[in-house]
């Protein structure tokens, strides 16, 4: 049984226009993590789709949520968009609070809290990564509210696709181009095998002191150039008649509204 | 986008299962119709589950396997459904991956700053009770079957059951979870009062095979942890090493 969340007052309201409620916009996604020796590397594809659409064709999945911890989001758009930076903001504070560096299972209790209040009506389905005081750190987090720490992660719906890369060549305390390529990799594999996911491949390397955010790492689907040209030249059609009936308008009324900029 | 992670058994709200039954669990699922997003994704995660707690004289042992599902996907093969809720109380967890997330950080918390105010080891039974407490009041929202073992100054090892539903009950031995279903009968020939730490071990490590081997919802690793006086010590078996009974 699929109960849909429907909202019955919207969709009345809309039919009443002659419209239809439109589809949530959904990152059917490829997203993933590795830990490596020096840090963690996030891997998204950017595709975005509103049912089988492509709404945009290069999105960006890997959220900022401190200035040492990023976070991919799969599911919904605006609720992936919306966690991750009401999140930011609470551990911005937070972080002013302390005085310190923002520490990864902190913002996986945020997270996991928040989305467990929900009770899986906030559709975010998250891959948390980061580097704090205490090394490298790597979470998964589903809308339900339950979180997974382990030191390779898959989420979305080329997960199965991706973490299939993962099983075959992950490596404990990889080199940073190593876990690149193999992040690099898995959301190949999502991208050509999974319907939902395409378009480019984002990484996001994080170490102790540095962030490198490559948008984008990899140009996996760049757009062809057309071989030919539906542009004909002038005169291809011949003319037979030509009429030209000039619209006469006559200025009624002119009046000038200043805008108060002071 | 995949769904919930589930420890299962889940039962049919409308029956009272004495014990945990393999059944699909109908959680809330999110809208999505169409779509590029298949079946299994929209699950909820479920530790689909085999768990199990032995009490000896000085401690107790306690055991689970390592597979959290959503669907028929593996989300984690290497869970650790283990979880200290204080330095000498362990919590086995079954059900849903979020909700018994969620109830085990909140009677850590609500423990931890109990245990404060004492200024004293909490004893297994308040643990127990706080379990009791938030799983019964929410009894229609949760589905959690947790094992609540330690050990305390009072009463030594011990080992509560808080199955679906909220009830809680002190038992020498108990076991959980989808699997549990296949290892009664092996618990009910083979446990004997009087063991000591190392046998437990060996039956609770046999058991948790047997359940793993016949249960699809349980796999990959079994975790062991020993509580006692002296302290925790946490084993792993990986799947190699597991004790085989079949020959073919």
């Amino acid at each position: 049984c699929s109960c849909a969340v429907v909202n019955a007052v919207l969709e009345i309201e809309a039919s009443k226009v002659g419209c239809s409620v439109p589809a949530a916009r959904k990152t059917g996604t490829t997203i993933c993590g590795v830990v490596f020796k020096d840090g963690v590397v996030l891997g998204a594809d950017t595709r975005a789709t509103e049912g089988m659409i492509v709404a945009d064709k290069n999105c960006s999945k890997i959220h900022y949520i401190s200035p040492n911890i990023y976070c991919c989001g799969a599911g919904t758009a605006a609720d992936t968009e919306m966690t991750t930076q009401l999140i930011s903001s609470n551990l911005e504070l937070h972080s002013l609070s302390t005085g310190r560096l923002p520490r990864v299972a902190t913002a996986n209790r945020m997270l996991k809290q928040m989305l467990f209040r929900y009770q899986g009506y906030i559709g975010a389905a998250l891959v948390l990564g980061g580097v704090d005081c205490n090394g490298p750190h790597l979470y998964s987090i589903y809308p339900h509210g339950s979180t997974d720490k382990l030191p390779y992660v898959t989420m979305g719906s080329g997960s199965l696709a991706a973490m299939a890369v993962f099983e075959d060549r992950y490596k404990p305390d990889m080199e940073e181009d190593a876990a690149k390529q193999l992040v690099r990799d898995a959301i190949a594999a999502g991208i050509f095998n999974d319907l939902g996911s395409g378009s480019n491949i984002d990484l996001c390397v994080i170490t102790k002191n540095k962030v490198n955010y490559i948008r984008p790492h990899d140009e996996a689907n760049k757009k062809g150039v057309r071989t030919g040209d539906y542009k004909y030249k002038q005169g291809t059609t011949g003319v037979l008649t030509k009429a030209v009936t000039p619209i006469d308008l006559e200025l009624l009324e002119e009046s000038v509204q200043t805008m108060d900029t002071s | 986008m995949r769904g919930q992670p589930l420890l299962s058994p889940v039962i049919h709200r409308e029956k009272m299962a004495a014990a945990p039954v393999m059944m699909p669990y109908f959680g809330q699922q999110i809208s999505s119709k169409s779509d590029l997003v298949p079946d299994w994704t929209r699950q909820e995660v479920s530790t689909g589950t085999t768990i199990m707690a032995v009490e000896y004289d000085g401690g107790v042992v306690i055991g689970a396997d390592s597979r959290t599902t959503t669907g028929a996907y593996i989300a984690n093969r290497v869970t650790d459904k283990l979880t200290r809720i204080h330095d000498k109380i362990y919590c086995c967890r079954s059900g849903s991956a979020a909700d018994t997330q969620a109830i085990a950080e909140v009677v850590a918390y609500q423990l931890g700053f109990h245990s404060i105010e004492l200024d004293e080891p909490p004893l297994v039974e308040t643990a127990a009770n706080l379990f009791r407490a938030s799983c019964y009041r929410y009894r229609e929202e949760l589905t959690a079957g947790i094992l609540v073992a330690g050990w305390d100054k009072r009463k030594g090892g011990q080992v509560y059951s808080v199955p679906i539903g909220g009830m809680l009950v002190r038992q020498p031995v108990s076991v959980g979870g989808s699997g549990s279903t296949y290892i009664y009968g092996f618990m009910d020939a083979n446990y004997k009062p009087g063991m000591n730490k190392e046998q437990c071990m060996e039956i609770t490590a046999a058991a948790l095979s047997l359940a793993m081997e016949r249960d699809g919802s349980s796999g990959g690793v079994v975790r062991l942890a020993s509580i006692s006086e002296e302290g925790v010590e946490r084993r792993v078996i990986l799947g190699n090493q597991l004790p085989k009974f079949s020959t073919h």
